[in-house]
């Protein structure tokens, strides 16, 4: 019982951070061993402000 | 019929049945206040039918998805735009860019003909308009890898097409700024609470985008959290403010200051870098709304509150003091967003298509995000309407139409049988911390006093200045980051644009340019902005119908390149699915267009109103203040009845080009071939796996 819960926690919290975009990097990391493995990946620093910079260069927000 | 097929269709006759005597019992209500409740069940029982049935029929016999083919995100893969992503990670994302402030504001508007008219577009326009323009406008763009609808138009109807998109985006999101900006304008004015307040949003997001970057890079959860901290903070420090004699003041300005600390705020958040300013607030802008939204509808399920506003008022004549014009064209043209929105189809043919891991999401995506979207809609229509009649009149009629003095506003306002006095209006301005609360137009702060008194009933009454302005908070906050999102568009297609003239002005990232481009775009938007200000009516009763229309005409395009493409694929005999939203937008636009520019009501027609200003001014009628400003006012006017004439020769000029195609292609007649990327099986085990 407990460990199932735990579980559902976890999961639960995996969502969150993946709608907030809190895991980006480690989800960059994971492609880029399994893509791009010969190639150095960018630091923490560097993906962050790529990918905030490509976010805000189209339509992104509403009225 | 098996036992697992009789239980599904039980359970959705009885939903149909619950939804049907739901909407029935507030259409049919007449005279006794009526439970919101019903408001919500029957919302819910509609997207609920709609979803489950339309939108299904569209996706399999329309559209006719197939899972089994590889989407953009899986065949061009990169890791960052073009990924394939969980689907509910997809519908957050989507519905985060989707919902902005303007389905809180479009209804609170619109509640001056009564509860009914509103509430009904807001359901059955979402239901065939909006959420079917959202799914086809995703479903396209995601089968030519993502494109942008502006592409899509040139690709599919030929070059007018595209350019009448581009042109009109841009226009519309200058008017869609200076719209919003003087919402805030009007929710500052004199209040030093709200103003402070929304300053300091500004440090605040500052500080988490420099926690985000330099402190603990992209710890995303951690800033927002903190930022979010501080903007409860930044409320009760506002209250604080507000009672020190000498601090205050600082705060405590009119309009047109306000007007242009807007001005100036955006101009320097567009040249900004991203990280340190919209970003960060566009997470925390984000989390306040979704937070705000679910307390919003927990507030209303559990207390249940009266909606006390009639069902229709004598203002479907055309005589409203909010905005003038009859319930028809202007009841559609005031909600947009929440009923159909054009704006969403850029957003469907943006990021959203690059993301999806299978074709079967569209549905959930598309449809079920705008139906959420059309939910905040419904909600903020509560809002408004449980508010007493009087009372909502008061704040949101313009000194300019029940005049200046509190005493004459509640004798014009109670001659029209809506009871107020100024004891009333006193003591609610009191409870909610502000000076007064006559002629707040705008929207938001009659909807700020419909949510505290919501939420101050369900959670405590000592409360109600502070859910007042967090409530003010929460509309500023993202409407500023509207304010700079927008600002930056304008920029990069005006640059876009320029770009072809002169091939350095076109890097996105050369100085000069910058500055050019975002000072061109912050000047057309301000000078709305300005003119709004200025406007002795408030503004608001031109420049919404304004935004309303150009974004109705987006859809309207958006709905063109659909119909193009259905009928092009060789589905003439489904092309009414996204036909008749077509010429019901066409209808009303063109109508609204045609009052706007013909009416001989002044506070409808533009030229009328010029013509019977500049008679004045000739006349000597005019105090020297309001003459100083009539020649300003006069051209104003008439600019804003050449853009509603532009809006409506852009609608036409694509609705036509559209039409050509189709009949040519009917007759066999070379057309512009579909750009449909080439089938691709897909290697995701997922997608064989679900279901």
């Amino acid at each position: 019982m407990a460990t199932r819960l735990n579980n559902l926690l976890c999961r639960y919290w995996q969502l969150v951070r993946q709608l907030s975009g809190d895991d980006a990097y480690e989800r960059y990391l994971a492609h880029h061993a399994a893509c791009h493995a010969n190639a150095a990946p960018l630091s923490r620093e560097e993906f962050f402000q790529r990918n905030q910079q490509q976010k805000w260069s189209g339509i992104k927000r509403c009225c | 019929m098996t036992n697992n097929k009789i239980f599904p269709a039980v359970l959705w006759m009885a939903i149909a049945l619950l939804g049907a005597s739901a909407l029935g019992g507030i259409a049919l209500n007449r005279g006794e206040s009526l439970n919101a409740l019903w408001f919500v069940t029957a919302a819910l029982c509609v997207y609920a039918l709609a979803y489950r049935f339309y939108a299904a029929w569209i996706a399999a016999r329309v559209l006719i998805i197939d899972p089994t083919r590889a989407t953009p995100a899986e065949r061009l893969n990169n890791g960052h735009d073009y990924m394939p992503t969980n689907r509910w990670i997809v519908f957050g994302h989507h519905f985060a860019a989707i919902a902005g402030p303007g389905p809180l504001v479009g209804p609170t508007l619109a509640a001056q003909f009564g509860y009914l008219p509103g509430t009904l577009w807001i359901l059955i326009g979402a239901v065939l308009g909006g959420c079917v323009q959202d799914m086809v406008t995703l479903f396209f763009s995601m089968r030519r890898d993502g494109k942008s609808l502006g592409q899509m138009a040139r690709d599919e109807l030929g070059a007018i097409g595209g350019i009448a998109a581009l042109v009109a985006t841009l226009l519309i999101m200058i008017i869609l700024i200076a719209v919003l900006g003087l919402v805030v304008v009007n929710a500052m004015k004199h209040s030093p609470w709200a103003t402070s307040t929304v300053a300091a949003t500004i440090p605040i997001a500052m500080l988490v985008g420099l926690y985000m970057r330099n402190i603990r890079p992209g710890r995303i959860l951690e800033g927002s959290l903190l930022g979010v901290v501080l903007l409860l903070l930044s409320v009760a420090g506002g209250g604080w403010i507000d009672h020190q004699p000498g601090l205050r003041e600082l705060f405590d300005h009119p309009g047109l200051p306000l007007a242009w600390a807007v001005i100036g705020y955006g101009f320097a958040a567009a040249i900004l870098p991203v990280w340190l300013l919209l970003a960060p607030r566009d997470y925390l802008s984000t989390y306040m709304k979704l937070g705000t939204v679910i307390l919003l509808a927990l507030a209303i399920v559990w207390m249940q509150p009266h909606v006390k506003m009639p069902a229709l008022t004598q203002f479907i004549d055309g005589s409203g003091p909010i905005f003038g014009g009859k319930l028809f064209p202007f009841v559609f043209i005031t909600i947009a967003c929440g009923a159909i929105s054009g704006f969403h189809s850029l957003i469907a043919s943006g990021t959203t298509p690059k993301l999806l891991s299978n074709e079967r999401d569209i549905r959930m995506i598309g449809y079920g995000g705008m139906a959420l979207e059309s939910f905040v809609a419904i909600m903020a229509m509560v809002a408004a309407t449980v508010l007493d009649p009087g009372v909502f009149f008061a704040i949101n009629s313009p000194a300019g139409v029940v005049g200046k003095e509190a005493a004459d506003a509640v004798a014009k306002i109670s001659s029209w049988g809506f009871p107020v006095t100024v004891e009333q209006m006193a003591l609610l301005a009191q409870q909610m911390g502000e000076a007064t609360l006559f002629a707040r137009t705008g929207g938001a702060p009659s909807l700020a006093v419909g949510m505290a008194s919501i939420f101050g009933s369900a959670f405590g009454q000592g409360m109600l200045s502070m859910w007042y302005h967090f409530a003010i908070m929460f509309e500023a906050i993202f409407i500023l980051t509207t304010l700079d999102a927008g600002t930056r568009v304008g920029r990069f297609m005006l640059q876009d644009m320029l770009g072809n003239i002169w091939p350095k002005m076109g890097q996105t990232s050369w100085y000069p340019s910058v500055l050019l481009t975002s000072g061109m775009v912050v000047t057309a938007w301000g000078y709305f902005l300005y003119i709004g200000v200025i406007d002795p009516n408030g503004g608001i009763n031109i420049l919404w119908p304004l935004f309303g229309i150009s974004n109705q005409i987006l859809a309207a395009i958006a709905l063109c390149v659909a119909t193009g493409i259905l009928v092009k694929s060789g589905k003439l005999k489904h092309a009414w699915v996204t036909g008749l939203p077509l010429v019901w937008l066409v209808t009303i636009t063109s109508r609204a267009v045609w009052e706007k520019l013909a009416s001989d009501d002044i506070r409808i027609g533009f030229l009328s109103a010029a013509h019977s200003m500049a008679d004045k001014l000739a006349s000597g009628a005019l105090s020297p203040e309001k003459a100083a400003i009539a020649p300003t006012l006069i051209f104003n006017l008439r600019l804003d009845a050449a853009l509603a004439l532009f809006f409506a020769a852009m609608l036409w000029i694509i609705v036509l080009d559209m039409l050509r195609i189709c009949v040519r292609h009917l007759n066999n007649k070379p057309v512009p071939p579909l750009s449909e990327a080439p089938h691709q099986v897909t290697k995701l085990e997922e997608a064989w796996q679900r279901d």
